[in-house]
């Protein structure tokens, strides 16, 4: 599964996941909800690029 | 300011700003001042410089204490503007052997002036370079409050360089938070928070306990704005972060309103009277005559808000518009809220309120009171209903 990355520098991982938003270790980039954002800056998913 | 030594051959060489009073957007009464520090050691190293105006300040500062060309290191902490503005210019005067940064600061400075040749060293948490006595150690900290944020750490002399954190905008000849007569300081310190960082709350939480758990000891934290925190007062402004940035607050409640023809201010009264029957702080704050930045500041330890704005054209009222669109971007939390308005015909405000407020996760206490044009006896009846499902609702958060 790929890594994605956000202006702000924040790279979101898929194995990791973000518990702090409640998303689960080993969820897709794809898979995450429309309405998440990064935990770092608060970018919507559509600013994010594959790292 | 003068120059200041604030530990031994550690000296703060920023610049006053006296006169700023509006610094996008947020209100600067006192005005600021844009710090900046020399260490002295076999290397010389400048730590963040100032705005663009006031390059000559940090210039005169420093020919002080060293011939300016002699200065070897500049560490860029932050690329903002009020911190990097004088950049090309004292570039070319200290001509440094190697500028300090982190990776999205590197990128940054490309973007902001486009100097492929400066002599960039790309450092991250936990970097460490010798001074000689002395050493520097690098923390990144990306949003707090910019992707380029880091902090700098001298642990012979236990000085947290903490660039825009733990700032506040005032300006003074005083250096240090303890010197202060100005009791106003922690108001200062909670509007900066307030307005530049509760959006980053979850960040400042992380870096606090990235703090604790790296062991840094600290007695001395010298932000670059406003006055330096030593000793007891270093304790004092980190135990303000852990509570604001847990968004610990008070039984307060905000009542935030503009009218046309008063009908909209005669609701607001009666809430904020009901308000306060009901046991809370009250503040009635009338959007034409307080800041979007104070309104901000008071926001950071209230429970609840209650937003007024008649019907303008389909719309709520511009300045409501203007508050809420700031108050969205520092997504406060743990905050409950209401809207109420007057309108002529359609009445379109408390509904665009309400969006704005689900839109960012903030539970309506209810659902909202609208009255066509100037309220009767059963709308104030209304009204107090509305208050009283406040005060419920902030009784139970407690
Ligand atoms: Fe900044
Ligand atoms: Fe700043």
């Amino acid at each position: 599964m790929a890594k994605y990355e956000c202006p702000c520098g924040y790279i979101y991982d898929p194995e990791e996941g973000d518990a702090e938003s409640g998303i689960e270790a080993g969820t897709a980039f794809e898979d995450l909800p429309d309405g998440w954002v990064c935990p770092q800056c608060g970018a919507a998913k559509e600013d994010f690029w594959k790292a | 300011m003068s120059v200041t030594e604030i530990k031994e051959n550690v000296f703060s060489v920023g610049a006053v700003d006296w006169n700023i009073r509006d610094f996008h957007g947020y209100s600067t009464e006192k005005g600021t001042t844009y710090n900046s520090y020399l260490i002295k050691d076999e290397k010389i190293a400048l730590v963040d410089t100032v705005k663009k105006e006031f390059k000559d300040d940090l210039l005169f500062h420093l020919s002080e204490l060293v011939d300016p060309e002699k200065i070897d290191y500049l560490i860029v902490n932050h690329v903002e503007m009020d911190h990097s503005g004088s950049l090309p210019e004292i570039m070319d005067i200290i001509k440094p052997e190697k500028l300090f940064c982190s990776k999205n600061g590197h990128k940054a400075l490309l973007e902001h002036f486009h100097r492929e040749d400066w002599p960039y060293e790309i450092v991250k948490t936990g970097d460490t370079i010798k001074l000689g006595k002395k050493t520097v150690t690098f923390l990144e900290t990306p949003m707090l409050h910019w992707p380029d944020s880091m902090f700098t750490y001298i642990p012979e002399d236990k000085l947290l360089f903490s660039s825009d954190g733990f700032g506040q905008h005032i300006a003074s000849t005083e250096r240090y938070a303890d010197e202060l007569n100005d009791c106003d300081l922690m108001h200062q310190a909670a509007k900066y928070y307030s307005n530049i960082l509760t959006v980053f709350s979850p960040n400042v939480k992380r870096l606090l306990a990235k703090v604790a758990e790296m062991g840094i000891e600290i007695d001395m934290i010298a932000p670059d704005h406003g006055v330096i925190w030593r000793g007891e007062s270093c304790g004092e402004i980190i135990s303000a972060y852990e509570r604001w940035c847990n968004y610990i607050s008070a039984d307060k409640v905000l009542v935030i309103y503009d009218s046309m023809w008063h009908s909209t201010e005669k609701m607001a009264k009666v809430i904020g009277s009901e308000l306060a029957r009901g046991g809370l702080e009250v503040k009635m704050l009338n959007l034409k005559v307080n800041h979007r930045s104070d309104i901000m500041t008071d926001v950071l330890d209230a429970k609840a808000l209650i937003l007024g704005s008649s019907t303008l054209n389909n719309n709520m009222l511009p300045v409501m518009a203007d508050f809420i669109t700031y108050f969205k971007g520092l997504r406060p939390k743990n905050k409950v809220v209401a809207a109420f308005g007057s309108y002529g015909w359609s009445g379109e405000a408390v509904k665009h309120i309400n969006q704005v407020m689900e839109a960012i996760n903030l539970p309506l206490a209810h659902p909202g009171v609208r009255v066509r044009n100037v309220p009767r006896p059963e709308h104030f009846e209304e009204c107090q209903e509305l208050a009283r499902a406040v005060v419920a609702a902030v009784k139970e958060m407690a």
